[in-house]
């Protein structure tokens, strides 16, 4: 018994380990390659571990296209805009279709529900429409204000809300704090680990967003990342040495902060699945 | 009494504004626009012209070969991707969740796939993909053909068929893992008492435990491929090449809507007979698992 036990475990193991494996070829051979001399990169030899070490390539890619720290930037801003703006709005709404009453809340939930089942593809084009309209093409405002609200986490918020204890609101009203008082001081600081799961997806979502900055951004100096990457691709195609070190350079920073606080992704998703 | 009620009423709607703002103007007002969009051609040089052409968007599908071929290419995707990074997520997080010592190591590097920008995945598949690149040598190595994966239509599409059922399958693996948390020990106990082995546990006791998660999970699945794009469009340029082959059907709706002119109304009946397609798909979905857990 003991001894079929260990095979179960030895099994289980191999299969771990592998997928493991395959988990981090990519990312490894990504690093390496970024590390590789072009001449190296062309001869189409595998070796993990570059012949000539260099560091080039990083520095090449600074010097070619001079925009890289100006992407970056547009980026945090970006993402760290949507992400706040987000949590803070999102979490009124759920707020609001929790707690309060007011005419129009149940069609204005409904709607909500809806929104959800609707493909972006729909909204895209008239997105495109209305923003040109307004002028807000290439700007970050265009990027920041049509996704500054998600129906997902408004929905999430306010299933939040509904099992929070309402003595504690009780309590706080009883002491002449008014409703929004009580939402911003008591509710608000109480719903960490919501708004904990709800930051990192909003993050990463615009952090990672291609397709809307691809149609709303065309000035390269507004470019996102994934938009600069996309185009620095398409004027090196075949130095994929520097195109491995400019991936790398994007990946690492949210590999950091991902090694800090995987606890809290895997603890999002769980959040947002289903539950 | 009556004031309180209308104090509370505008504390709510004052609560709830930016979301009704950003409702109306970019996702409400956009939806009734895209309707109007559809049943017209619209011209965008110098002032943006509108001219009404009733159901000619719509008719024009049945007639158009690439959309057909984006329909098909898409419709292959869904069907082998889906099944398979559902099965991949629930193998994977069985084998975590079976007690092992460094499963927490193992989950951390299983979720990096999950982080990375598809921008940045698409860039390091492509090298590996490249005709003397890692992934031909590997195949090489072991004696099995290789192929020019981004350069060959019978292939360019299974090339990204493998990278993102790599790449999501962990994520839905995290779900999967939430779930399996919930499975009372007495089950697996009970079934032990009756003389189940791993492999039995496993597709008595947990598989049908987690039908609802599957469901849930086959859903996003279908919601998520359907709409592939980023890949799409960088692993072709933008083009959907080769020979059409990794054209999709957002693809196309991109093309119409910014690459081509004149053509923006046609990608609006585009995208609604998209939507329409993954609602009928969920939908199918949601009957299929319903009759199977009659039984």
């Amino acid at each position: 018994m003991k001894k079929k036990l260990g095979i179960g475990k030895a099994f289980l193991y191999v299969i771990l380990v592998l997928y493991a494996i395959v988990t981090m070829i990519p990312f490894l051979w990504a690093l390496s390659s970024s590390f590789k001399t072009l001449e190296e990169i062309v001869s189409g030899t595998i070796s993990f571990i570059p012949k000539h070490f260099t560091f080039d390539n990083y520095k090449q890619i600074f010097i070619e296209q001079q925009l890289f720290p100006r992407w970056l930037f547009n980026s945090v801003i970006i993402a760290v805009t949507v992400t706040l703006l987000n949590l803070l709005f999102n979490s009124m709404a759920g707020y609001a279709l929790a707690r309060l009453q007011f005419p129009g809340k149940k069609p204005l939930f409904i709607i909500i529900l809806a929104v959800l089942m609707i493909p972006a593809q729909v909204t895209m084009i008239p997105n495109y429409l209305i923003l040109k309209q307004l002028g807000w093409l290439n700007s970050y405002q265009g990027m920041i204000v049509p996704t500054m609200i998600n129906a997902t986490f408004i929905f999430m918020m306010r299933q939040f809300f509904i099992n929070f204890p309402k003595e504690l609101e009780e309590a706080a009203a009883l002491d002449g704090l008014s409703r929004i008082g009580t939402f911003f001081r008591i509710v608000l600081p109480l719903a960490r680990p919501a708004l904990a799961a709800q930051a990192i997806f909003v993050f990463m979502g615009s952090w990672n967003d291609f397709m809307r900055p691809l149609i709303i951004l065309s000035d390269p100096e507004l470019f996102t990342l994934p938009l600069g990457l996309n185009s620095f691709k398409g004027q090196y195609i075949s130095y994929w040495n520097y195109i491995m070190a400019a991936s790398m350079v994007f990946t690492l920073p949210v590999l950091v902060i991902y090694i800090f606080f995987n606890r809290y992704f895997i603890k999002g998703i769980s959040f947002t699945g289903g539950k | 009494m009556r004031k309180k009620a209308w104090c509370e009423a505008g504390t709510g709607y004052l609560l709830l504004s930016p979301t009704l703002f950003v409702l109306l103007l970019f996702i409400i007002g956009p939806i009734l626009f895209a309707i109007f969009l559809a049943f017209h051609k619209v011209q965008l040089l110098g002032t943006t012209t509108f001219e009404f052409v009733g159901f000619d968007n719509f008719k024009r599908m049945t007639g158009d070969l690439r959309a057909k071929i984006a329909l098909w290419n898409t419709v292959k995707y869904v069907v082998i991707v889906v099944p398979c990074q559902t099965m991949l997520a629930l193998v994977l997080a069985a084998t975590l969740n079976a007690g092992l010592k460094g499963q927490k190591f193992f989950r951390i590097v299983y979720f990096l796939p999950t982080l990375t920008s598809s921008a940045v995945l698409t860039l390091i598949f492509m090298w590996m993909y490249n005709q003397n690149g890692l992934i031909n040598d590997l195949l090489q190595a072991v004696g099995l053909p290789t192929y020019n994966w981004l350069g060959d239509p019978k292939v360019a599409l299974n090339a990204i068929m493998v990278m993102n059922i790599w790449s999501t399958a962990p994520f839905f693996m995290v779900i999967y893992l939430a779930a399996l948390q919930d499975i009372p020990d007495s089950l697996y106990e009970a079934a032990e008492l009756d003389g189940a082995n791993a492999i039995q546990k496993f597709w008595y006791v947990t598989v049908p435990y987690l039908r609802p998660v599957t469901s849930f999970v086959v859903i996003m699945g279908l919601i998520g491929t359907f709409q592939l794009f980023d890949q799409s469009y960088i692993f072709s340029a933008g083009s959907g090449g080769p020979n059409n082959s990794t054209l999709t059907v957002v693809l196309l709706i991109y093309q119409y809507a910014f690459k081509t002119l004149g053509t923006m109304g046609y990608a609006a009946a585009l995208a609604f007979a998209l939507a329409i397609i993954i609602l009928i798909a969920t939908l199918v979905q949601r009957r299929f698992s319903k009759e199977e857990s009659l039984y």
